[in-house]
């Protein structure tokens, strides 16, 4: 089987914006064909990672109306929604369309409009995702973070400050992000102080509300050769599932569907947890950047507050810097946007075009995760040898 | 009103119920978790809540011992005076939050249950 390569990648500012859905997705998908250097006419599938924009906006059939606005029509298209992992599982239907022979080049536009609704209008379309029985008690994601990080402090004697230190490192990458929302550092003290939203987690502890979007565009290794002699190579990728239902997971600190991902991730790369020089991982909330952590094996189980502690996935300093990009914590969570951001991330560390931001690296990570672990995409990625 | 929960071949338990459990086992009876008190796993009291939802909302995961076979359920507890490891007992409550107020259609299910309260 011939290796899937990328070999264009954009996205828009997150943040609050004045574009709907429509708009943004044009604007990250036109931006990606330039990137690329692909005449809209050469895109074959067209596939849009997008959660809810029909519960959001009114607005739905949009892989139709990006194929017309960019005039990459006939493209075959398809929406993709794996609810916050849809960008991840965009990059898998992607992967599969040219790995399978179906297409030799596949646009993959991820986006979401979100901030026109009220944050609890926001938070009850994305619960909208849970159980009858979940959904009737109020839960929201939130509140599952909420839960799970009380479980996880009290069972591995974690401080509370090992999860305030995931946000503080994350928004200072997201300084040297300028498509993040928040380009701004904030300390501990801040985070710690700032209000509850579900305790012990508190405002600092999650991620925004955002509009945006981000576009990749992925083609068999032999034409990318046609375009251009820097790419980035699909090493390995795969996608799990786990309980739609939070509370009948056996242990709570464990997400089968990260475990699972990795596996078969690492599996088709021939890669490891020791061989990955930068990750983004779904930092939706803090805790999560600790269950990805040890889901895909960077830690031991209830270990990954001490590796955060001592420094390790700090960008500059680390030796494995952990959501260079500001992760959803600092540059915002489009939903259908955040795991193909996450993916435009890894191209330009692989690159070397990430400025400030840039580590030493070859190979790269991306966790994107659906729900509370419902749903994770793990892809594992490579400059083109 | 009862909070239902299957039993599988298997013998193991699971709410909500599934048609089939652990293994493609299929449910062979039903439990009602109303009937018995249950130990708090672990709690969360909730300030930023959906339309139509109290505020703040104190939920819990919480795991029933019936007969020897562990099951979990999250519910609403009465009260954030409460710590993990306490145990909680039902108290049938007539719409846990307000149908129609959130982005779920009111008819596709019920909105009755139990909160939960330490004994």
């Amino acid at each position: 089987m011939e290796r899937v390569a990328v070999i264009g990648a954009s996205m828009t500012q997150f943040g609050q914006r004045e574009s709907w859905i429509l708009d943004l997705l044009a604007e990250a998908g036109i931006e990606c064909l330039e990137d690329a250097g692909v005449d809209a006419e050469d895109v074959e599938h067209l596939y849009v990672s997008n959660m809810a924009s029909g519960e959001f906006e009114g607005q739905t059939g949009v892989p139709n109306a990006l194929a017309h606005d960019l005039d990459a029509m006939p493209a075959y298209t398809q929406r993709v929604d794996q609810t916050s992992s849809s960008g991840g599982a965009g990059i898998y239907a992607a992967w599969q369309s040219i790995a399978s022979g179906a297409s030799e080049m596949t646009l993959l536009v991820g986006g979401e409009k979100m901030t026109h609704r009220t944050t609890g209008e926001a938070t009850d379309v994305i619960a909208s995702l849970t159980h009858p029985a979940e959904y009737k008690t109020g839960v929201t994601l939130p509140s599952f973070a909420g839960l799970t990080a009380r479980h996880y402090l009290e069972r591995f004697d974690a401080p509370r400050e090992s999860l305030g230190k995931v946000a503080v490192k994350n928004h200072k990458n997201g300084v040297d992000n300028p498509h993040a929302q928040f380009q701004k550092e904030v300390d501990l003290e801040t985070i710690l102080e700032s209000p509850i939203v579900a305790d012990p987690l508190r405002l600092y502890d999650f991620c925004p509300i955002t509009d945006g979007s981000a576009a990749l565009m992925l083609c068999p290794e032999s034409v990318a050769k046609e375009y251009t002699d820097e790419y980035v190579v699909i090493a390995g990728i795969d996608g799990a599932t786990d309980t739609h239902v939070v509370h009948e997971r056996e242990d709570p600190t464990i997400m089968g569907g990260v475990v699972e991902s990795g596996k078969g991730a690492y599996k088709m790369s021939g890669y490891g947890p020791d061989d990955i020089d930068v990750a983004e991982l779904h930092d939706m909330f803090t805790i999560l950047e600790f269950l990805q952590m040890e889901g895909l094996g960077f830690a031991d189980q209830g270990e990954a507050w001490k590796l955060v502690e001592e420094g390790y996935t700090e960008r500059d300093t680390g030796e494995l810097p952990i959501n260079t990009s500001g992760g959803l914590k600092s540059k915002g969570h489009p939903l259908g946007a955040s795991g193909v951001a996450q993916g435009v991330e890894i191209y330009e560390q692989l690159m070397g075009e990430a400025g400030p931001r840039q580590v030493d690296v070859d190979i790269g990570l991306a966790c994107n995760v659906g729900g509370f672990g419902n749903c994770v995409i793990t892809t594992i990625m490579e400059a083109a040898q | 009103m009862t909070m239902e929960a299957y039993e599988y071949e298997d013998g193991s338990i699971s709410y909500p119920g599934h048609p089939r459990g652990p293994g493609g086992t299929e449910p062979v009876d039903t439990i009602d978790l109303s009937e018995y008190t249950a130990e708090v796993v672990t709690w969360t009291k909730s300030t930023a809540t959906p339309p139509g939802v109290r505020e703040p909302n104190t939920l819990a995961i919480v795991e029933f011992d019936v007969e020897g076979e562990s099951v979990r359920a999250i519910v609403q507890l009465t009260t954030d005076d409460v710590k993990t490891g306490d145990e909680v007992e039902p108290v049938y409550t007539e719409e846990l939050r307000e149908p129609g107020a959130g982005i779920r259609e009111p008819d596709s299910q019920d909105w009755d249950g139990y909160r939960f309260d330490p004994v």
